[in-house]
């Protein structure tokens, strides 16, 4: 770890710690999801759209927003810049 | 048109018994009839945090079994008029009612006063299905900790689930120089997280333990903050348009989270 870091990282108040680490496991309860369940579906999301059209996997962003009580999957997929003209 | 009020957290030990006490002596001061309710069958305790357990004959149970009439339960608070508890058994446990007795009992309730208030166990089983069975407004409690929030929000979820609307928060044993030194989740943090609206923010006070050991509700003390905070819920409760607490010095946190009342 960068000595940036480690500095950061012990100043980080505990109210921030604490509001960071339920933010998370909030979202996994409420949604009955793990970190790993949702790795398993953007990979296959991943393989899906990449049939129809070309994208960059590492682009990729899907995660579990919270609005309020509710929950929702968003999925950020930027195109390759020739992924129209090339359409398969 | 009186009102069934549940008060449950998930975790233990957060204040739901004081707070049932001290809103029970807080809305009978404004001259409400009130019954408060200890659902927590086999660990009673709303007895002796209103000092009333020397007077208990019939409790809970017995009504439910029909070993006596309700208003033979019906324990009266000599300190307030109209103020009066229905004690948990003991002896028996939570299985000894069920959430259709807890509906009857409260339909009953009605026709006695203007205000029964209902101190649910710890948990989601049972002890909890009856407590918020009969309730008009659940009023979810919890301390600015992890585990407790995290209860808390799990509580809600299956309050929403059960269709029993989404509760009010009450925010109990806020240390304001914990919060201020950002050592402590803030009223602001926990209402971001639960996204509920704030009924009440009650500050930690150690008046509180004192007013236990005497079996007088912390609301009695109306000098005390913690007091002073549940006498603000009861006014919410009737529908008053009441600032959140200035615990800190002028324009810091509290002021601030007085944007959260405005969603209600
Ligand atoms: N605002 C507060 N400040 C200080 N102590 C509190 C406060 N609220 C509750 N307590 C203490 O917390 C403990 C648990 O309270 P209790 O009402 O019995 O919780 P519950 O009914 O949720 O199990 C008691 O010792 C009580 O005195
Ligand atoms: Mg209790």
């Amino acid at each position: 770890m960068s000595f940036f870091k480690r500095m950061t990282r012990s100043k980080k108040k505990s109210a921030q710690s604490a509001k960071e680490r339920l933010q998370l496991v909030l979202t996994h309860d409420r949604t009955d999801m793990t970190p790993a369940q949702l790795d398993a579906l953007k990979d296959e999301l991943i393989e899906v759209i990449s049939r129809h059209i070309d994208i960059d996997p590492d682009a990729v962003n899907i995660d579990i927003a919270r609005e309020g009580r509710e929950q929702r999957l968003i999925a950020d997929i930027p195109l390759k810049a020739n992924a129209r003209r090339r359409g398969r | 048109m009186s009102e069934i009020i549940t008060i449950t957290s998930g975790k233990g030990g957060v204040g739901k018994t004081t707070a049932i006490a001290s809103l029970g002596i807080a809305l009978a001061s404004r001259g409400q009839k009130v019954v408060c309710v200890d659902g927590d069958i086999g660990l009673r305790n709303l007895d002796v945090i209103m000092g009333l357990e020397n007077r208990i004959v019939y409790d809970i149970v017995d009504v439910v079994e029909g070993r006596c009439r309700l208003r033979q339960a019906m324990i009266r608070d000599k300190r307030l008029p109209g103020l009066f508890l229905i004690p948990a058994a003991q002896t028996r446990d939570k299985m000894a009612v069920s959430p259709s007795d807890m509906m009857r009992l409260g339909d009953e309730l009605r026709h006695e006063v203007d205000w029964v208030l209902i101190d649910s166990p710890a948990g989601i089983e049972r002890g909890f299905k009856n407590a918020i069975a009969p309730a008009d407004r659940v009023l979810v409690l919890t301390n600015p900790e992890i585990s407790a929030v995290r209860d808390a929000d799990r509580v809600i979820g299956i309050l929403e689930a059960e269709e029993k609307g989404t509760p009010s928060l009450i925010l109990n044993r806020v240390n304001p120089g914990m919060v201020k030194r950002q050592e402590m989740l803030s009223p602001d943090d926990v209402l971001d997280l639960l996204a509920i609206d704030l009924i009440g923010v009650v500050p930690e006070d150690q008046s509180v333990l004192i007013a236990a050991n005497r079996g007088a509700p912390i609301a009695l003390d109306k000098e005390s903050r913690a007091g002073q905070a549940f006498h603000n819920i009861a006014a919410r409760l009737m529908g008053e348009d009441i600032p959140f607490m200035d615990l800190e010095e002028k324009g810091g946190l509290w002021s601030r989270i007085s944007k959260f009342a405005g969603r209600n």
